[in-house]
């Protein structure tokens, strides 16, 4: 047994040589075997999305309805933030950037250089909130001053008392809790609430996973913490959302006031990028993303989003027409 | 992991004589000591497994191998994931585990360790084991970035990144085995006539076959776990097909159980624990079978 084994052995290194080679070699194009010949309803080919993990479990859900409509179609996404997908976005790499803010133009630069061109879908409505632990009964409304001073970069070390965020507030600490840097989530609270994004003060615990944060939110009678809406609606018992006054009274964070415009300044859109050569030269992208806004409202409900108005899909859709012809 | 082999490959086979204890008072409260830090860290692990198996044991069932990612948790599985994480180990261990064992071999028996440069690689063989893993992706990132791949996360791609990872410890851990084998079978092989490398391919390869086995069982299993290096090359967290060849797109369990304990819905998280269960499983059986192997094939000379 053990001689062939190591007879075996010789062979081995050479095919994994050359293994290598042919790794080296090959184009691993997207949309290998894209399926042009297909006919309707029996395409095939791939469609590869990359970008925000905000906006992931989204698209991962679009795509698990399309596989009933279209099983020949292997739709892929993966999770590299906003930011990283528009880097492979604008390299050419993927067909669509899922991204939980609006492109900026350092990214539209980069994608120009490279003739990337591109079109923003708006795909679902996003909400973020200010949560307390459920025995909070002080702070049932905060403005957005009085939240921008709980966080605030300059409240570091210094606010760390309910009392000092308004002298009505019991005696009682503050445990912060909140999104990591790496998360789109993160970003779009620095830039609502502190005025520019990433601006927050270090003294709290951060986590790229928001069920920590609901963990840590739940466990300490002062807490507060901020992350997506959804994960209040599946936290009822654990979390209390706060609402929130921008300038016209107390706003609660739902559905509602989300779609309407409301929930200002912390709804926000969340987009998918789809570049313009992979939805006119290849029929699976096309099929996919017309599929994808057409089902948007299903599509966010089963992953936990807000749906997009008949409005915002009626935009979406003319966008892509445009594309189209 | 390196204790495991190393009990079994201590030159001469010595083992070291116990304990032989001085019972000062300062002795015992050492003593004392290590036992209370390792039942502190065995009681973690401890809560650790079983809540993972409370949380997971619902989900544990024929769906999780046979069903694909979907938005519901409830009608998700793992499916991809495993036949993925198949696809690259397997993959790893082919392209890894032939060069570690050559490179070992050359170390150990053909280089001349009074030459600098060899004695350069061998101590970066050794620092090379404590990189951290995540910096073994981004090598990989940056050489298929260089040969201008396009689709990074491939399963060619991935079994690149942990075979970097794992490459020192097979090489360590087949040098280990090696340096077992006395002397004299080497002397006695040359002194019936045998050349160096005939002396080497049937005399001190064969004998040292178990150590190299258990060795790479072990990388293997490190490999098995680990989800950085993957991340980094922009892993899938969604697909709807079975990764089915070398340049397949794929996730792997560590991925998914990565991607769905960050989902809001409980569904998910039972998810992450059942796959969790399949995963610790796995790495029980890979360890075990390394530590059936020591036991049983290992010469004592």
């Amino acid at each position: 047994m053990k001689k062939t084994a190591l007879r075996t052995a010789g062979p081995a290194s050479l095919l994994a040589v050359a293994l290598l080679l042919t790794a080296c070699g090959g184009q691993p194009e997207p949309d290998a075997g894209s399926g042009e010949s297909a006919a309707a309803g029996e395409q095939s080919g791939s469609v590869v999305a990359d970008g925000s993990s905000t906006v992931a479990p989204l698209t991962s859900a679009a795509a698990d309805m399309f596989r009933d409509v279209e099983a020949g179609i292997n739709v892929t996404v993966a999770t590299s933030g906003t930011g990283g997908g528009f880097k492979a976005f604008c390299a050419g790499e993927t067909d669509i950037s899922n991204a939980s803010r609006a492109i900026e133009e350092d990214e539209i630069a980069e994608c120009e250089a490279n003739g990337v061109e591109f079109t923003e879908i708006v795909v679902a409505n996003d909400g973020l909130s200010v949560v307390v632990n459920p025995e909070n009964d002080w702070a049932s409304c905060l403005t957005v001053e009085q939240v921008a001073k709980i966080w605030g970069p300059d409240s570091e070390g210094s606010v760390t008392n309910w009392n000092q965020v308004d002298p009505s507030f019991p005696d009682q600490e503050i445990g912060l809790y909140g999104a990591g840097t790496d998360s789109g989530t993160f970003d779009y609270f620095t830039a609502a609430i502190n005025g520019e994004e990433g601006a927050i003060r270090t003294d709290y615990s951060p986590s790229e996973d928001d069920n920590v944060t609901v963990q840590g939110v739940s466990g300490d009678a002062g807490a507060t913490g901020f992350l997506g809406l959804s994960y209040v609606e599946e936290n009822p018992d654990s979390l209390k959302a706060v609402e929130i006054d921008g300038g016209a009274g107390c706003v609660a964070p739902s559905k509602e006031t989300v779609q309407d415009g409301t929930y200002t300044p912390l709804g926000r859109e969340l987009f998918i990028y789809v570049a313009n050569t992979s939805y006119a030269d290849k029929p699976q992208v096309k099929t996919f993303v017309d599929y994808y806004v057409e089902n948007s409202a299903e599509v966010a409900n089963a992953a936990l989003f807000v749906p997009l108005t008949d409005e915002q899909v009626t935009t979406a859709q003319e966008e892509l027409a445009a594309v189209g012809s | 992991m390196t204790s495991i082999i190393d009990r079994g490959t201590t030159p001469l086979g010595h083992r070291r004589s116990k304990f032989s204890g001085e019972r000062t008072p300062r002795a015992l409260i050492f003593l004392v000591l290590i036992w209370a830090c390792l039942a502190f860290s065995f009681l973690f692990l401890l809560i650790l497994i079983v809540t993972t198996f409370i949380d997971g044991a619902d989900r544990f069932t024929l769906s999780l191998f046979t069903e694909y990612p979907a938005s519901s948790p409830d009608r998700a599985g793992a499916r991809p994931a495993i036949i993925g994480s198949a696809w690259v180990i397997g993959t790893t261990a082919v392209l890894t585990i032939p060069l570690g064992v050559a490179a070992a071999i050359h170390l150990e028996e053909f280089a001349d360790k009074r030459k600098w440069y060899n004695r350069v690689i061998e101590l970066n063989v050794q620092n090379l084991a404590a990189v951290p893993a995540i910096v073994y992706g981004l090598l990989a990132l940056a050489v298929l970035s260089f040969l201008g791949v396009q689709n990074k996360n491939i399963v060619i791609g991935g079994a690149l990144a942990l075979g970097l990872l794992i490459l020192p410890v097979i090489i360590i851990s087949t040098r280990e085995a090696i340096r077992s084998v006395p002397i004299e079978i080497r002397q006695g092989s040359m002194a019936l006539g045998a050349s160096k490398w005939q002396t080497v391919w049937r005399q001190v390869l064969p004998a040292s076959v178990p150590g190299i086995a258990t060795g790479s069982i072990l990388a293997l299993s490190r490999a098995l776990g680990e989800a950085a290096p993957l991340l980094v090359l922009g892993a899938l967290v969604f697909l709807s097909f079975d990764p089915n060849g070398l340049l397949s797109g794929f996730t792997t369990m560590p991925i998914q159980i990565f991607d769905w304990t960050s989902r809001p819905q409980a569904g998910f998280q039972e998810l992450a624990a059942a796959t969790s269960i399949l995963l610790l499983g796995l790495l029980v059986i890979m360890n075990g079978l390394a530590i059936f192997i020591r036991n049983r094939f290992q010469t004592r000379w």
